[in-house]
């Protein structure tokens, strides 16, 4: 059990939200209303995705005060939970995308990995701006019109018609296709949070008095570039791409990952 | 030498991949948006701004749809069953732009409740408050222009003839959104016409009407107004409307006179001279 803590609470978080969700517009709750592109919790405080609200803003409308306020409201937020926390607790595509890694290492699918040339990580940036882009252009937000996010969880909330489908295709691409292709590769706005989250104050800590060289983090890391210290020196987690998942943590048999504050103070921890 | 000549060309030769994609990419993804936002004929809820206006601000929360106290996770009270919601979120396959509210008279009209629900959850400002109040500033679902009802006379049993006003019934501005025309039937001599006649300034469009029709398919209907509506353009003046008339002044037309060969020669001289024309 104890090498599921951060999954296990990972998936009652993304549950939980879905479920309040879900009651908000089956049963009238209060408590979070809306879906992710802008919701209302407690029916007072407005939250807002920042790069929804930055592709509505591209089209040129000059959006509400709630939704603005609601962007600056999650994105300090995520600037102090690490950015992409809402990559790993909170978007329920985290959970098909993970089934698809799971079953991808228990298919042995990993074996005979195909370098993708032009699928780079750093694709998800250029297509956060081309998104930007698509929107000032066309004139409607270019990645809420296909977001796998919003349309799995508007399935949940209001019913899937054929929206499924994009979230099947998703998780044949990550399972057949790339490993952690959408994830990892392409999703602007896990690419948002990373930005939003560089410089965050929550961060996995890594002491490399305990780590035995394992390797077992490297494995079940779905962003393993970040881990690029283990067993070489012992700092936090720098990079803003990590997700805070804790799956590291949680497969470390040697205690030597953890959650910490960073320090800002001295660079290397001791 | 040779090696940083080999950098560089692999340098240039990403870059230009990476640019190359990312056009590929923006021409498809702008291609698909375009194609997506294209939805026909599609009835948004009360105060939305004008459709193209409004796909830029909608922000797709859902929360007009959860507002809607007719919705889908309602219960009917006298069947105890789930009732049909009027908003709907377009889902793949609507052929809608995906997540936007919208809803289908013909299954479920919108029921124009007194005090809007819908309107003032719109965090975005897609759905445009300012435009449904009243001089006092409270709400007035009158005010609003989700789209008109058009009446297709052909397929309306009323212009046959036959005795039917359910749609006069169903309005909820009886007589002021709808009224009926008598005409004599000339047909029989001894009946009347009562036709149903739309009057836009005041039809909101929320697709009563549309509902209650008899027909097998409703011959009243209601449109976006942008499709509904013609437009005369400014350069006709209503002559005998005071009003109208100002918009021109004084001003007279022009005296043009077109000058060809034939008009040299006056048209009096057709028999005498022999002139053709």
């Amino acid at each position: 059990m104890k090498n599921l803590k951060y999954l296990l609470l990972r998936r009652v978080t993304q549950i939980g939200l879905l479920v309040l969700y879900f009651g908000a517009n089956a049963y009238g709750w209060t408590i979070l209303k809306g879906t992710f592109g802008s919701s209302l919790l407690f029916g007072v405080i407005p939250l807002a995705d920042p790069y929804t609200t930055l592709q509505v803003l591209a089209t040129g409308f000059v959006l509400g005060a709630d939704v603005l306020l609601g962007a600056l409201i999650i994105t300090l937020f995520y600037m102090i939970v690490g950015g992409r926390a809402f990559c790993s607790w909170v978007c329920p595509i985290n959970m098909v995308t993970d089934l698809a890694n799971w079953l991808r290492r228990k298919l042995n699918l990993d074996k005979e990995e195909v370098n993708y040339r032009f699928l780079k990580r750093r694709a998800r940036y250029w297509i956060m701006v081309l998104g930007l882009i698509v929107s000032a252009i066309v004139g409607i937000a270019a990645f809420e019109a296909l977001s796998p996010i919003t349309i799995m969880q508007r399935g949940i909330i209001f019913g899937f018609g054929a929206g499924i489908s994009v979230v099947i295709a998703i998780f044949l691409f990550d399972l057949f296709g790339v490993k952690n292709g959408w994830c990892g590769h392409l999703c602007p706005l896990g690419a948002t949070y990373s930005l939003i989250g560089k410089a965050s104050l929550v961060r996995v800590k890594h002491d490399h008095g305990a780590c035995t060289a394992c390797m077992k983090c490297k494995v079940v890391c779905p962003e393993n570039q970040v881990l690029h210290m283990i067993n070489k020196e012992s700092i936090s987690v720098t990079d803003g791409e990590c997700t805070n998942c804790g799956r590291c943590i949680d497969v470390c048999d040697d205690d030597a990952l953890g959650f910490g504050i960073r320090s800002f103070t001295n660079k290397v921890n001791d | 030498m040779a090696n940083s000549d080999n950098n560089r060309r692999k340098f240039m030769a990403t870059t230009l991949q990476s640019v190359g994609l990312t056009a590929l990419g923006g021409l498809l993804w702008s291609g698909y948006c375009d194609e997506a936002k294209a939805s026909p004929l599609v009835l948004r809820p009360p105060g939305a701004l004008k459709e193209e206006a409004f796909l830029d601000a909608c922000i797709k929360c859902g929360m007009c749809a959860e507002a809607c106290y007719n919705r889908d996770s309602n219960i009917d009270k006298e069947t105890g069953k789930q009732r049909p919601g009027t908003l709907q979120m377009a889902k793949g396959g609507d052929h809608r732009l995906v997540g936007t509210p919208f809803f289908t008279p013909r299954d479920v009209p919108c029921y124009m409740c007194d005090d809007i629900p819908c309107v003032p959850v719109c965090p975005s400002g897609a759905l445009d408050m300012p435009s449904l109040l009243d001089k006092k500033g409270e709400l007035d679902i009158n005010k609003a222009q989700m789209g008109l009802a058009i009446v297709h006379k052909e397929s309306c049993i009323a212009f046959w003839g036959l005795q039917c006003d359910a749609c006069y019934r169903a309005c909820p501005l009886l007589d002021e959104a709808i009224s009926l025309e008598y005409m004599k039937n000339e047909r029989t001599g001894k009946h009347a016409f009562l036709l149903p006649v739309v009057h836009s300034d005041v039809c909101t469009g929320c697709g009563l009407c549309e509902k209650a029709c008899v027909t097998e398919k409703p011959a009243i209907f209601v449109l976006p107004r942008e499709h509904a509506t013609g437009k005369a353009g400014a350069h006709y003046v209503k002559g005998w409307d005071k009003k109208d008339q100002e918009r021109v002044g004084n001003r007279k037309a022009e005296e043009i006179e077109t000058h060809t060969k034939r008009s040299e020669k006056a048209p009096v001289d057709y028999l005498n001279k022999e002139i053709e024309y």
